[in-house]
């Protein structure tokens, strides 16, 4: 039997990074997979609005965090009926394909900028499928509440700030349900530059899911309302949902 | 008339329909497209235009599903004027059933395929191309023409297949001497008899290919046997022609691509074996040499939202000195290789609303080239307005885009789409 010579952390204490892991599993994790209707409303500080409407599919395909996004877009008309692949590997490049119905021609997208935006939304790549944990060092701020839920604040900084677009990110992350209500990207300047909200949690079937949330670009005034309808898990995809015959013939069962 | 009828007809089959219409899903754009020769040359013909393009453009698009989504049909025709022309036209780009079964994937009518992994390079995309719209400023998406038949997926475990048949054969569309300057090889001949095949059985067109994803790198085998999409001329006599035949030379394309990562990037290599039927000894110097070709690219994001490409791509004709020994003389003999060198930069900005986009292709051994400026915006989820110019240079009047060096325009287009 090992001895354990560390201070004994007072019960329920995590360190930052299994505080970031743990949020990671149920934000992004959550069931075997998932299947949702995204709305995403684009709003310009002068109120003008843009929407895109898809439907994601999202199945974890490996212990080691491997997942499968599959996306078909549903609005607005001049993006109507593309789909989306998406490989995610940690450690590694995600691999994306995206189909162009009006040529009928499946591509792979060269894309090596986490931090590009996602369908020119306030949300990166990044920020819809997660960054890895390892990329980053985390530091327990405190402990605060967003709104009524107690949240530890943990801070976290890129280990290779080369290619990021913010200094640190402070997370508030629920302490029982383990999803972020809240995160703060900081700037070099030392101000916010952009903030994330989770407006609305839910439970379904047993998993708890932020329904709606919102990025805020805080320089610009330009923000990203989404929100999730007709949200369920283990839904038991199949593998083939998520290749380029699927890209060509979104399956009917799953696309509405 | 012909447009009016069309749309009457359309619209009183909507207003017959649409209260069946469950799901029926209509979608489609309204569209002023106009380009311009901006060079000051201006064709003697008489009611030659300035104008490549002035057309306003409706694209209507149908289509419904069963629930299961196992079986469906999708149409999708465009109505316009053609302001050049002076003509109402209608165009069904897409009229399709497609039914899905277990593995099998069967798409029959008029539909868009697209093979092969070049960037407006195309050695196993044995599919019809318009270049009349790509070099006269029309959307990206004109610049595949469509083809009628079936298509037929099939999707095991090892290996995917597609198998294409085409009864009816489409050539390449190519810029209209009626719009364009271009070279004309037999300029006293008077009369022009186009032959396209597909009168006997025997003409129908098959083309396959197999692919298999290793990762996410795609691998592909390619096969054909149809006949090639530009045209070869036959004149009567070659001293002084009143006729010229144009005619379509059969061929067999063999080929393969892989697309994968390379170097935080996507990489993509093909090539093929052209085997032109009618002229395998290589001794008639009026249909294509058979030929390999070979491509190679490579695409990366530079910067955030800033993307480049670039491609090298090259032919080589089996029998390149028999075409040399019997060429007639006077006629403009072609380089030995045929290659090219691409590059496209791609930046957006402002949310993605504004794109800004250069392609440039150059002919290493004709020294001539076109260069593709485009700024694309969209004002609206519903608006979108672009604006860019095709421009043609080189340094004789018989190259592929030398011979297009008058016809260097500016081109727009405004489309609503619902």
């Amino acid at each position: 039997m090992a001895v354990n010579f560390s201070i004994p952390r007072a019960q329920g204490a995590e360190s930052a990074e299994d505080v970031m892991k743990k949020s990671q599993r149920a934000f992004l994790y959550a069931g075997s997979d998932m299947k949702t209707r995204v709305t995403m409303r684009l709003i310009a500080k002068d109120g003008r609005e843009r929407i895109r409407e898809m439907t994601m599919l999202r199945k974890n395909t490996g212990e080691a965090g491997d997942q499968k996004y599959f996306i078909y877009f549903n609005q607005p008309a001049d993006v109507r009926n593309m789909t989306f692949l998406a490989w995610k590997h940690p450690k590694k490049e995600t691999d994306r394909w995206l189909f162009i119905p009006a040529l009928n021609m499946v591509r792979k997208v060269a894309a090596s900028d986490t931090r590009s935006s996602f369908v020119g939304s306030d949300f990166s790549y990044e920020d819809i499928s997660g960054r890895d944990t390892d990329y980053d060092t985390h530091t327990l701020v405190k402990d605060e509440k967003a709104g009524d839920r107690d949240c530890y604040v943990v801070k976290s900084a890129p280990k290779d700030e080369r290619g990021m677009d913010y200094t640190y990110k402070l997370s508030w992350i629920d302490r029982e349900r383990w999803l972020p209500l809240k995160e703060e990207y900081y700037g070099r300047t030392g101000s916010i530059q952009k903030a994330f909200t989770a407006d609305e949690v839910k439970n379904i079937g047993g998993y708890w899911t932020v329904t709606r949330r919102t990025m805020k670009n805080l320089e610009n005034g330009h923000r990203t309302e989404v929100s999730y309808e007709k949200t369920e898990y283990n839904k038991n995809m199949e593998d083939s949902l998520f290749t380029e015959r699927s890209l060509k013939n979104p399956s009917g069962k799953w696309i509405e | 008339m012909k447009l009016i009828q069309s749309l009457a007809l359309s619209l009183f089959m909507l207003l017959v329909f649409a209260p069946f219409a469950h799901a029926v899903d209509m979608h489609g754009f309204a569209q002023g497209n106009y380009s311009a020769r901006i060079t000051g040359d201006q064709p003697v013909r008489t009611g030659a235009s300035n104008y490549l393009l002035s057309e306003e453009r409706f694209q209507l698009e149908i289509e419904d599903r069963t629930k299961d989504g196992l079986a469906g049909f999708f149409i999708k025709s465009d109505f316009f004027r053609d302001g050049v022309a002076n003509t109402n036209e209608v165009e069904v780009r897409e009229a399709n059933v497609s039914l899905t079964k277990g593995a099998f994937d069967l798409k029959v009518g008029r539909q868009i395929i697209t093979w092969g992994t070049g960037d407006l390079l195309f050695i196993n995309d044995v599919f019809p191309k318009d270049y009349n719209a790509l070099y006269s400023g029309r959307p990206i998406e004109y610049l595949k023409a469509p083809v009628g038949g079936g298509k037929l997926g099939i999707t095991t475990e090892a290996v995917s297949a597609e198998i294409v048949i085409i009864p009816a054969f489409e050539a390449n569309r190519l810029p209209e001497p009626s719009r364009f300057y271009l070279f004309n090889p037999f300029p006293t001949a008077t009369a022009n008899i186009t032959e396209k095949p597909g009168g006997k059985l025997s003409d129908t067109e098959l083309a396959a290919r197999l692919f298999r994803y290793f990762g996410s790198t795609d691998v592909s085998l390619y096969a054909y046997r149809g006949f090639s999409r530009m045209p070869a001329m036959m004149p009567d006599n070659l001293s002084n022609p009143a006729t010229v035949n144009t005619f379509y030379p059969p061929i067999n394309v063999y080929g393969f691509s892989v697309t994968g990562n390379v170097l935080d990037g996507v990489g993509n290599l093909e090539a093929g074996y052209e085997d032109s039927r009618s002229n395998r000894s290589g001794t008639n110097p009026l249909i294509e040499n058979s030929r390999w070709k070979a491509m190679v690219g490579y695409k990366k994001e530079l910067a955030s939202e800033f993307t480049a490409g670039v491609q090298y791509y090259i032919e080589v004709p089996v029998n390149h000195d028999n075409y040399a020994r019997n060429l007639p003389p006077g006629f403009p003999k072609a380089a030995r290789y045929t290659s090219y060198a691409t590059l496209r930069l791609t930046k957006t900005l402002w949310y993605q609303t504004l794109r800004l986009q250069f392609f440039g292709m150059y002919s290493i051994y004709d020294k001539d080239y076109l260069m593709n400026p485009e700024a694309y915006y969209k004002i609206t989820d519903e608006v979108s307005l672009a604006l860019g110019s095709n421009i043609f240079g080189g340094g004789k009047n018989y190259t592929n885009f030398g011979s297009l060096k008058k016809d260097t325009n500016m081109y727009t287009y405004l489309r609503y789409q619902f």
